[in-house]
C-alpha cells in the first residue's frame, strides 16, 4: 500500500470506535423505536409487530398528552426567560469586570460541578414546612404556621432556573468576551448614552449567545422529569414523566416509543431551526 | 450607576446558587435528628450513620465503578476521534463533528427509551453493562469537545521532528504525542467520571432492579422524607465532584507547566 493510502486510512481508523458506538448506541436505536412505536402493545402483555396507527392516534389526539406537552413547553419557555433575565446581567459582570474573570467563571462553574439531584432536593431544606425561610418567618413572628410552599408549578420553575442558569451564563459570557469593548466607547464618544450604546452595539453583537444559551435551557429544561418529581406536585407532571410512566411504570413500550418520539420531534425541530439560522459552532463554543 | 446595579444584581445570582447548597452542607452538620431549623448543635452523627448504611456504600461502589470505567472507554474513543479530526483533514469532517456530538442534542430521555428498547429487543436486560453503555454514549461527546478543544494546540511540527529523528509512528505517539496530550486526556476523562457519577435521567431507565447509583439512592431516599442522612450524602458528593475537577485541574496545569519547559 502506498503511503498517501496509508495517511488517508489513518483517520477512519482513529474515528471508527466512536462512530460505530454512536451509530449502533443511538441512530440505530432511535430507528428501532420509530418502528417499534408502530407496534401494538397486547392484552396479554407481549407485543405484536406490524404496522398500526393505535399507539401515534393515542399520542396525537388525547388532549391529555396535549395538554401536558403545551404546559412543558410553557414551563421551558417561562424557565428560559428568567435564565435570560438573571444570567444576562450576571454574564455582562464577568466579561467586562475589573477583577479575576477567572475566579468569577470558575465560581459560577462549580454548580455545573455539584449534582444535579442534590441541588434540586436543596430546595426543600429552603422551601421546606421546616425549612430555612419558614423557620426565619416564625422566628421573626410574621407567621404562626409554616407557609406551604414546595410542590407546585412555581417550585418546579425554580427548581429549572437553579439548575440551568449556569448554562445561560457561561454562554452569554463567551459571547460577551468576545466583543470589543471600544466598540461601546465608540458609540459614546459619536454621542449615544451608555444605555443606548449597551442596546444598539452590545446587545445585538451578544444575541447569538444568548441564542445558545436559552436553546440549552429550553431543550434541557424541557426534557426533564426529574425535577417534577422532586420538586413538583402531583399534577405537575412533565411530557418526559409520561414518557417515563409509559415506558418504566406501565411497560407498555410501544406507546413510549410515540410519546418519546413527539418530544424529539418538537425539541429537535428546535435545534434544527436553531441550525440553520446560527449553526452548531456558537453552542459548541459554550460547551467546549 | 448603572454599574453598581449590575454588581449587585450579579451578587444575588451567585447567592441564589450557592445558597441552597450552603445550606445542604450546612444541615448536614445538624446533631438534631429531624431534618430542620433550628439547628440544635453541629454534629458528625450523619456521616458516621452514612458510613455504617450499607445501601449507601454499595451506591457508591456502584458509582464508582461505573464512572471509571465510562471514563475509561468513553476518553478511549473521545480521543482516537479528536486526533482524527484536529490531525487529518478528513472529507465531511463537519458532519462528522455533528455527528459525534449528537448525544447532546437528543434530549436524554429520549436516548434513554431507544437504547434500552432497542438493547432488550437483541435480549440485553437491564444491566450493568445496559448502564455503561448508556453512560460511555452521553459523555462522549462531552469529551470529544473537551479534548479537542485542547489538541488544537499541540503543534505538529514537534511531532515531524521526532520522525525526522528517526522514531517510528508508534514511538512518536507514546513519548511525544502522548505526554503532550496529557492535559486534555485528564481532563476529557475527568469530565466524562463527574457527568457519569452525576447522572439520573437516563440512570433510571437503564439501572436493574436493586442496583443504585449514588444519585437513584438519593432519589429513593427522598421518597420518604428528606433526612439529615441525605444531606450528609450530598455534602460528600460536593466535595467528591467539587474537588475531584479542581484537584485534576490544578495537575493538568502542573503536567501543561512541566511539558511547556
Amino acid at each position: 500500500m502506498s503511503v498517501e493510502r496509508r495517511e488517508a486510512r489513518q483517520p477512519w481508523i482513529l474515528l471508527s470506535p466512536a462512530m460505530a458506538a454512536i451509530t449502533l448506541l443511538l441512530f440505530v436505536p432511535l430507528i428501532f423505536i420509530v418502528v417499534y412505536s408502530f407496534w401494538l402493545r397486547t392484552a396479554t402483555g407481549a407485543d405484536q409487530a406490524g404496522f398500526y396507527l393505535n399507539n401515534w392516534n393515542e399520542a396525537l389526539t388525547d388532549p391529555f398528552y396535549r395538554d401536558i406537552l403545551l404546559n412543558t413547553l410553557k414551563i421551558a419557555a417561562i424557565t428560559t426567560i428568567v435564565c435570560a433575565l438573571m444570567g444576562y446581567p450576571a454574564a455582562y459582570f464577568i466579561a467586562r469586570s475589573r477583577g479575576n474573570k477567572a475566579i468569577l467563571l470558575l465560581l459560577l462553574m462549580l454548580p455545573f460541578w455539584i449534582s444535579y439531584i442534590i441541588r434540586t432536593m436543596s430546595w426543600i431544606n429552603i422551601l421546606g414546612v421546616s425549612g430555612a425561610v419558614n423557620s426565619i418567618l416564625i422566628w421573626l413572628g410574621i407567621i404562626d404556621e409554616p407557609l406551604q410552599m414546595l410542590y407546585n408549578e412555581t417550585t418546579v420553575i425554580l427548581g429549572l432556573v437553579h439548575f440551568l442558569l449556569p448554562f445561560m451564563i457561561l454562554n452569554v459570557f463567551v459571547s460577551l468576551d468576545g466583543i470589543d469593548e471600544t466598540l461601546e466607547d465608540a458609540a459614546n464618544s459619536l454621542g449615544a448614552t451608555k444605555w443606548q450604546g449597551f442596546l444598539e452595539v452590545t446587545l445585538p453583537l451578544s444575541l447569538p449567545g444568548l441564542a445558545a444559551g436559552g436553546l440549552l435551557c429550553f431543550v434541557l429544561g424541557a426534557g426533564t422529569y426529574i425535577t417534577p418529581l422532586v420538586l413538583g406536585g402531583s399534577t405537575d407532571a412533565m411530557f418526559a414523566n409520561l414518557v417515563f410512566e409509559a415506558i418504566i411504570t406501565q411497560l407498555n413500550w410501544p406507546l413510549g416509543s410515540a410519546l418519546s418520539l413527539m418530544l424529539l420531534a418538537v425539541l429537535g425541530a428546535l435545534v434544527l431551526i436553531y441550525n440553520r439560522y446560527l449553526g452548531m459552532a456558537q453552542l459548541m463554543k459554550g460547551l467546549g | 450607576m448603572g454599574w453598581f446595579f449590575i454588581r449587585l444584581w450579579a451578587l444575588l445570582v451567585y447567592l441564589f446558587m450557592f445558597l441552597p447548597v450552603a445550606v445542604v452542607v450546612l444541615l448536614s452538620f445538624n446533631a438534631s435528628q429531624f431534618d430542620s431549623f433550628p439547628m440544635t448543635g453541629l454534629s458528625f452523627r450523619w456521616f458516621v450513620e452514612l458510613w455504617q448504611n450499607d445501601a449507601i456504600l454499595r451506591a457508591f461502589q456502584t458509582s464508582m465503578i461505573l464512572g471509571g470505567l465510562t471514563a475509561l472507554i468513553s476518553t478511549t474513543l473521545g480521543v482516537l476521534a479528536s486526533l482524527a479530526l484536529v490531525r487529518y483533514r478528513v472529507p465531511g469532517a463537519n458532519l462528522i463533528s455533528t455527528m459525534l456530538i449528537a448525544p447532546i442534542l437528543v434530549p436524554e430521555v429520549v436516548l434513554a427509551v431507544a437504547l434500552l428498547l432497542f438493547l432488550n429487543f437483541l435480549s440485553i436486560n437491564k444491566s450493568f453493562a445496559l448502564l455503561l453503555f448508556g453512560h460511555v454514549i452521553f459523555t462522549l461527546p462531552f469529551v470529544v469537545l473537551v479534548v479537542q478543544a485542547r489538541l488544537v494546540s499541540i503543534r505538529r511540527d514537534i511531532e515531524e521532528a521526532a520522525m525526522s529523528l528517526g522514531a517510528s509512528p508508534v514511538q512518536t505517539f507514546f513519548e511525544v504525542t502522548l505526554p503532550l496530550m496529557l492535559p486534555a486526556v485528564l481532563a476529557g476523562g475527568l469530565f466524562a467520571f463527574t457527568i457519569s457519577f452525576d447522572d439520573i435521567t437516563g440512570t433510571l431507565f437503564w439501572k436493574p432492579g436493586g442496583v443504585e447509583t449514588v444519585p437513584t439512592q438519593i432519589f429513593a431516599m427522598l421518597r420518604n422524607s428528606i433526612s439529615p442522612e441525605i444531606n450528609a450524602l450530598g455534602t460528600v458528593m460536593i466535595v467528591l465532584t467539587v474537588g475531584l475537577p479542581l484537584l485534576g485541574a490544578a495537575i493538568a496545569r502542573q503536567l501543561a507547566r512541566k511539558s511547556g519547559g
